[in-house]
């Protein structure tokens, strides 16, 4: 898995590319966390477009991002969510704390 | 009801295999002729179980894993995952949502996609001797689709 950080005027966006499961989550909390704590950014968005498969260890990771934001007074969402990941994101019912948007549709 | 195809792999509860792992059920399960949908469905389940068995079967050491699958005439697929390792005490009680001996690194979903994400899902394990999933899921004949 692939991870890049951008950051602009208050709003880090981190973009996944490839399959975040438990092997690949812990590098991608420390770019998420590395992230934060360089910028301390109002919005955070975690745009999964690139994300081709995603387990229950990302749900782990979108939650560790939501409790520093939190900690921060800033907020997450979750952008671009392809079909699969949004299926393990709605098991656990992330959409009640957090913004999620899914992505387009693949014909 | 008798197999038409089985295939068993095993390989060691390194997290390099967990990818390994969902690809080779998936790849096998592409006899079925799956929707996206469903080949999505097993490789999340495969990587559920596989990932426990690493996590928790093997917490400081490396042990082995085995994936079996199952092909039945009737477009179904069983799939088992077992490892020798630590065992469960209480399967109950680790099925439940939200159930997690693994600290802020788990959410304690995973039983919980399993079960949602195939048809039936059995765990059997023996404290210090190791658990076995299995994991059967129908898939939708080629007939019935949009
Ligand atoms: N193969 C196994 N060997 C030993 N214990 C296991 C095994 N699989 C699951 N468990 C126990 O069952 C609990 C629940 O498992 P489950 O997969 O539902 O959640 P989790 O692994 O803790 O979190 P998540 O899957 O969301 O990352 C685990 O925390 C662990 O205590
Ligand atoms: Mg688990």
């Amino acid at each position: 898995m692939k991870t890049r950080a951008y950051y602009k005027d208050g709003l880090l966006t981190i973009r996944f590319d490839g399959e975040l499961d438990h092997h690949s989550a812990k590098p991608a909390v420390r770019v998420i966390e590395d992230g934060i704590d360089t910028h301390l950014p109002k919005h955070l968005i975690l745009d999964f477009k690139g994300l081709s498969f995603m387990d229950s260890s990302g749900i782990a990771v979108v939650l560790k991002a939501f409790r520093r934001m939190n900690e921060l007074e800033g907020t997450v969402s979750v952008d671009n969510v392809p079909a699969q990941p949004q299926k393990v994101l709605d098991m656990a019912g992330l959409g009640r704390l957090i913004k999620i948007a899914a992505g387009v549709k693949e014909a | 009801m008798k197999a038409v195809n089985s295939m068993k792999i095993e390989f060691q509860s390194n997290s390099a295999n967990e990818g390994f792992a969902r690809s080779a059920a998936a790849a096998f399960a592409a006899q079925l002729d799956p929707t996206l949908d469903e080949l999505g469905d097993i490789k999340t389940a495969v990587s559920e179980a596989v990932t426990n068995a690493i996590v928790h079967a093997y917490p400081d050491t490396i042990g082995k894993i085995t994936l079996k699958a199952r092909l039945f005439p009737n477009n179904s697929l069983d799939l088992t995952i077992r490892d020798w390792g630590r065992g469960i005490d209480d399967i109950d009680k680790a099925r439940e949502p939200l159930y997690t001996t693994g600290g802020e690194d788990r959410s304690g979903m995973g039983f919980t996609i399993m079960e949602s994400f195939t048809d039936k899902l059995k765990v059997k394990s023996t404290p210090g001797r190791g658990t076995t999933v299995t994991m059967h899921r129908r898939f939708s004949t080629r007939a019935g689709r949009e």
